[in-house]
């Protein structure tokens, strides 16, 4: 099982959990000084090409902690499907990025550059930080007037090998040989603005970048796990779960759960959509089960409310889109006990079980006939629960999500 | 007074600063272990913001809860205060401090080029503040929480949004060379 991502503030408390926070910070803030951010000049040379340190050190830390991410995923270590990845506003954030780059020559800092730089009393900063408040104020203030673009292009969780078609741990590889090769641009440039001046770069730097390039390769070699691979890591300890049915909830529960107004039902039909279109419970989903990995991360960015539950005709192919969906670590997964068929002996009306059973039943096939193709218009798709005494073992427990609900600037 | 013609650029005071690579490395540490302990990357911006918001709220609660962009943060009894960036920040303004004091970097003056006023350089640094404060609100992240938490991720819209600062600087570096050079 990936032990990683943590979630420090849920599983640590808010003191211990914040205080990590702080922790990071701290280290965050103690190197952007020793690097010389807090120094306007040294970054704003960057756009004059004299120093290219702003890009070198960014850069770094880019490949540095993706080679770490990437690896460690593939190693099974850490999830990368519960990290935060920054979702693609794409107009709203290539706008925003041409203004900062304005106010970043303008000004002399980026905000994280300009915390730093008032620490250690630089006056520039503190007007730089003075400024940054009230920009994001007037923003706070103006952005209901552009709401629409503000929202607008919105790719979700897109990644580079997505929209490139490479796998992760080429594109790792592809962006590591990219960064050693400008790495070198920026130090034949230094020099070359400098009239040779410019102070030599240190010789560990080239040892240091074979063994980044190895993690890289290594990384592409080992692959990103497949949710095959990553259910036999889970298999010891969801396996029980299944054989003890406790991902089984009954009908009853089900039903409950869906007038649940705290929570929010995510219910998946599996089965074939001929059989959907003849019924189906009331705010079932049709799901196609070709691109299961896409449903997951689809999935996992619901809100933290989300209870997914799987139906299919029995519980066979349900139970199996469950183990792949639970590989992929979608929260709060849960199988429909008996499927549509076991739906329809619990909430039958008039009858209707002991005289539409279908003769031809095999296992994950439908049970009953319907006469009508009535969707979730059938009063069986919603169950009037006031019937019905609700005296069933809940076998359903919110987690809290593992990954935090937002990221990025938060 | 140091050379302000010499690259690359040295303190005015105390140690010298780190190799830039030496930094790099050190810096992506601190980001990969940010993802490994909690599935954040590191940021800035959006402390400051909810600073901001928590002084909005004392003063204009009413404002507040009729501006959906802040309800968000600070809406009826909620603390903007409570989030994880916010100790971010917090930590990030303390290891600075920190780090400048224990090699003498600690000193109040205005760096800046030399054919700059001091007060020009001050409302210059105010300026691109507000700017740099504007878009990186509605770039949902500035340099830390996009460029670097987003590029490592290998998110489309962090890199598309670092091309664009990058240009943005780069577009406008000629006309503003007096104050940096």
């Amino acid at each position: 099982m990936t032990n990683f991502p943590l979630n420090v503030v849920s599983e640590l408390g808010p003191y211990l959990g914040y205080f990590v926070y702080a922790l990071l910070g701290f280290f965050f803030g103690f190197i952007l000084e020793s690097a010389g951010f807090g120094n306007s000049r040294k970054l704003a040379a960057q756009f004059y090409f004299k120093e290219l340190t702003v890009f070198k050190v960014m850069f770094t830390a880019i490949i540095v902690a993706m080679v770490l991410i990437f690896l460690a995923s593939a190693l099974g270590l850490l999830d990368y499907k519960l990290i935060w990845v920054n979702p693609t506003y794409l107009w709203p954030g290539i706008i925003g990025g041409l203004i900062m780059g304005v106010g970043f020559i303008v000004g002399g800092f980026c905000p994280g550059t300009s915390l730093v730089a008032a620490a250690t009393l630089k006056l520039d900063g503190l007007f730089f930080v003075a400024g940054a408040f009230f920009g994001i104020f007037v923003f706070g203030e103006t952005v209901d007037f552009f709401n629409i673009f503000f929202n607008s292009s919105d790719f979700g969780r897109i990644t580079l090998p997505d929209i490139f078609g490479l796998s992760y741990g080429t594109v790792v590889v592809l962006i590591v040989l990219m960064a050693l090769m400008m790495f070198l641009g920026a130090e034949w440039l230094e020099q070359a603005m400098n009239k040779g001046q410019f102070s030599k770069p240190a010789k560990w730097r080239v040892p240091a970048a074979f063994v980044l390039l190895s993690l890289a390769v290594l990384t592409m070699a080992t692959g990103q796990p497949s949710l095959s691979s990553r259910w036999q890591w889970i298999a010891a300890e969801q396996q029980s779960r299944i054989d003890n049915r406790e991902i089984f909830a009954s009908p009853l529960e089900v039903a409950s759960l869906q007038r649940d107004k705290q929570i929010r039902v995510e219910l998946l039909d599996v089965r074939s959509e001929s059989d959907f279109n003849f019924f189906h419970i009331r705010d079932a989903k049709h799901t196609a089960i070709e691109d299961l990995q896409q449903l997951a991360d689809a999935l996992i960015a619901l809100p933290a409310n989300t209870l997914t539950i799987i139906a299919s005709n029995d519980e066979m192919t349900a139970t199996e889109v469950w183990k792949k969906l639970r590989a992929a670590s979608v929260p709060n997964l849960y199988v429909l006990r008996g499927g549509v068929n076991g739906w329809i002996e619990q909430f039958s009306l008039n009858d209707f079980a002991a005289q539409s059973k279908n003769p031809n039943y095999t296992n994950e096939k439908p049970a009953y006939l319907f006469e009508q193709a009535l969707g979730e218009r059938h009063p069986m798709a919603g169950p009037n629960l006031a019937n019905y005494k609700l005296d069933f073992d809940g076998v359903v427990k919110m987690e809290i999500k593992r990954a935090p609900a937002g990221g990025g600037c938060g | 007074m140091m050379n302000k013609n010499q690259y690359p650029v040295t303190p005015s005071s105390g140690r010298p600063y780190w190799n830039p690579y030496l930094a790099g490395i050190l810096l992506g540490l601190i980001l990969f272990l940010a993802f490994l302990f909690t599935g954040n990357g590191l940021g800035a911006s959006g402390g400051l913001n909810r600073m901001l918001v928590y002084v909005q709220a004392a003063f204009f609660p009413e404002h507040v809860n009729t501006t959906a962009y802040l309800t968000a943060m600070a809406g009826g009894n909620a603390n903007p205060l409570l989030s994880w960036i916010v100790f971010m920040v917090l930590g990030a303004l303390t290891g600075g401090f920190v780090s400048g004091w224990i090699n003498g970097r600690v000193k109040v003056e205005t760096n800046k080029g030399p054919n700059i006023s001091v007060r020009n350089r001050w409302a210059f640094a105010f300026i691109g503040g507000a700017l740099m404060g504007y878009g990186a609100r509605l770039a949902r992240g500035c340099t830390s929480g996009q460029a670097l938490s987003g590029g490592a991720t290998l998110s489309v819209g962090s890199w598309a949004f670092m091309l664009a600062v990058f240009a943005g600087a780069y577009l406008l570096a000629y006309s503003f060379r007096k104050i940096w050079n």
